[in-house]
């Protein structure tokens, strides 16, 4: 075990320096001039854009200007925005609104997700399987903004349940953006766990857990499910990765000052060094979430084990 | 054992046990399966009693209906698609299928007998056991689960019955898991795990098939030795005749769900009066027997959906005559104990 994880966070090194590098191509080929962009219409003087360029190596070429970002990035340096505030600064601010949400939502897909799933499958073509399967595919079908916009209609508007927008109610202001944001996700895990436990309700060892007389409660809830969860666990962990960097639109939707909505500012606002430095941030959380899926692999299934 | 040993009470799920009864008595057993093609029906009028120490053989190709019988046994049928729709299955007299059908699911009632006083050993231990507990957990299931034992209690039971069936360094491989175990050694287990309960039938539904020839014997010696120590009726589910002549004390032949042949062991290797049982020994390699050459049963076993009317066997029977797809052969004596569902057994017997 010791000796795998070694080798996987050695792995790290390449896809992190792909990753950071293609990002950072993209945001470089990215059309439009940032300085002009920083000053809305008027022309600035050209000493200023001159000052600006070399302050931000913009008059350097791309390998040049990598090396030296991604040498200030492994010293906790992610640089600044052209207002010259850091970028670390930006994302601490920003962070606990995005790990919040992304915690509430994926709260919400283990709790009904896995319920729904769980229960379709025992009930196998009885109608709340019916209804699982159904519901689902309906929330697979919609896209996530059209899912949001209703979302605010009916249950901000029309009910007056939950605050439309905004973040001054804290956690009580996620509770539908989150929802909405765990709404996809929600109804793969329930597929997919209701799909593994029909599945191996038919396995062989199901039968013995029966043949030894025990009871269904124990047939299904000890020898299955920690059976079927395992490809469901996998999913999972992807996906916590997933509902941090996936909450761009969301976070746009409800107004909700997360990294998402940082990102999306500061694309529109050419802020090439906000852009990378929270994709990077991003490729980082999902290389630790994908490391832990291997480690949860093999503590789940014993027949994985990493020599 | 001591302390934890099994309470034998006589009192199954409210009806109480008959002592004189035979252990097991399977009487006019019918099984089928709906699927969306049509009825398969997998058992047809199975009979058959089981007496304490014997061993009875149920021999049959696959699809002849066997594993379905022990399972409908068991009570472990999958419901839906299968249905027991006919026929009784007593244990000391008390009727399983009654008892299960009083609950609706299998929670309640037959626990007392299932697993306990009836355990079953499966084919293949690899996928029959489960591939994420240890070996001495699954068995100690057993102990906490029926006798209540904590889990150090249930772990020295699971070493203990680890060791009565002979896998060496119990103590240690206790906390392995099924994978890391030989094929062998895996079917072991499985019998640890039926054995726990000490139960008064073991029903081995093609104990030895997935493994090795030489491991197969050792296998079968075991069961038998087993058998001797504790008294237990066994019913042995194979399409192994080899297996069968060394065991068995009576056989029960299956073909399409329905039986063609029934007999002491004896009988059946020296005066096989059904068409069926003459060709499966002449599709085998006998070493009391030269043949220069092996003679298989033409055709192939019958679509469970549609059997062939009258004798399921006629389309594959050399002795078939016009009666055969029109008359179901009743199951007729033979000679005492020794009966057979075909017209022309007396022809059948004087070919040998």
């Amino acid at each position: 075990m010791g000796r795998y994880l070694i080798r996987r966070v050695l792995q790290f090194i390449p896809v992190f320096f792909g990753a950071t590098f293609l990002i950072f191509a993209l945001v470089f080929v990215m059309p439009g001039d940032p300085i002009a962009a920083l000053s809305g219409d008027k022309p600035l003087p050209p000493d200023v854009v001159q000052a600006l360029q070399e302050r931000y190596h913009l008059d350097e070429p791309l390998y040049k200007q990598y090396g030296i970002y991604i040498t200030n990035v492994m010293q906790g340096d992610f640089g600044t925005d052209f207002r010259g505030r850091p970028v670390v600064d930006l994302m601490k601010d920003r962070l606990p609104v995005t790990i919040r949400l992304a915690l509430l939502a994926f709260f919400f897909e283990v709790v009904i997700g896995l319920t729904a799933g769980v229960v379709a499958g025992v009930r196998k073509g009885q109608f709340f399987d019916s209804l699982v399967l159904i519901s689902t595919l309906i929330v697979i079908a919609i896209p996530i903004f059209v899912l949001g916009f209703m979302a605010q209609i009916v249950f901000g508007v029309k009910l007056g349940w939950f605050p439309i927008s905004g973040y001054r109610q804290g956690w009580f202001s996620l509770m539908l953006p989150a929802f909405v944001l765990a709404s996809l996700s929600l109804a793969y895990i329930a597929r997919l766990s209701r799909t593994s436990l029909v599945e191996n309700l038919r396995a062989d060892y199901v039968r013995t857990a029966k043949a030894k007389g025990l009871n269904n409660r124990r047939v299904i809830g000890i020898h299955t499910l920690r059976n079927s969860l395992i490809p469901v666990v996998t999913y999972l962990a992807i996906d916590l990765g997933a509902l941090m960097g996936g909450a761009i639109i969301t976070e746009t939707i409800f107004n909700l000052p997360g990294l998402g909505r940082a990102v999306f500012e500061a694309t529109q606002a050419q802020e090439g060094a906000v852009v990378v430095g929270i994709a990077t941030f991003l490729v980082i959380v999902y290389m630790i979430a994908n490391l832990l899926v291997d480690v949860l692999y093999g503590v789940l299934d014993p027949r994985i084990r990493y020599e | 054992m001591g302390f934890l040993r099994v309470k034998k009470s006589e009192d199954l799920g409210g009806s109480s046990a008959d002592p004189t009864a035979p252990l097991l008595e399977v009487d006019n057993l019918h099984v089928e399966f709906r699927i969306e093609d049509g009825t398969v029906r997998a058992v047809n009028g199975l009979s058959y009693t089981l007496g304490r120490g014997e061993t009875l053989a149920i021999l049959g190709e696959s699809g002849s209906g066997k594993s379905v019988s022990a399972q409908a046994v068991m009570g472990i049928l999958d419901t839906p698609p299968g249905f027991v729709t006919q026929g009784s299955v007593k244990f000391r007299g008390v009727d399983l299928l009654a008892l299960n059908k009083k609950s609706k699911t299998y929670d309640h009632v037959v626990p007392e007998v299932r697993g306990t006083r009836i355990a079953m050993v499966f084919q293949d231990a690899l996928t029959a056991l489960n591939p994420v507990y240890t070996v001495g957990w699954q068995i100690g299931e057993m102990f906490r689960v029926h006798q209540g034992a904590s889990r150090k209690e249930a772990k020295e039971k699971a070493i203990e019955m680890m060791e009565r069936v002979k896998i060496p360094s119990a103590r240690e491989r206790i906390n392995s898991y099924p994978h890391e175990f030989s094929g062998g050694m895996r079917q072991r287990v499985m019998i640890a795990m039926a054995l726990s309960m000490d139960p008064d039938v073991i029903i081995a539904d093609e104990p030895t098939t997935a493994l090795d020839v030489t491991v197969q014997s050792q296998i079968m010696e075991l069961l038998a030795e087993l058998q001797r120590e504790t008294g237990m009726g066994m019913i042995l589910i194979t399409h192994d005749l080899a297996v069968v002549a060394d065991v068995a004390d009576r056989v029960v032949v299956m073909y399409a769900g329905r039986e063609m042949e029934t007999a002491e062991i004896d009988d059946i290797f020296h005066l096989p009066s059904h068409p069926y049982t003459l060709g499966l020994m002449e599709s085998i390699a006998r070493p009391d027997v030269h043949v220069d050459r092996l003679t298989p049963i033409p055709g192939t076993p019958p679509d469970l959906l549609a059997i062939p009317s009258g004798c399921p066997f006629h389309p594959r029977c050399t002795y078939a005559t016009e009666r055969c797809p029109k008359e179901v052969p009743e199951l007729e004596s033979v000679n005492g104990s020794h009966s057979s569902a075909c017209f022309y057994w007396k022809e059948v017997q004087v070919e040998l």
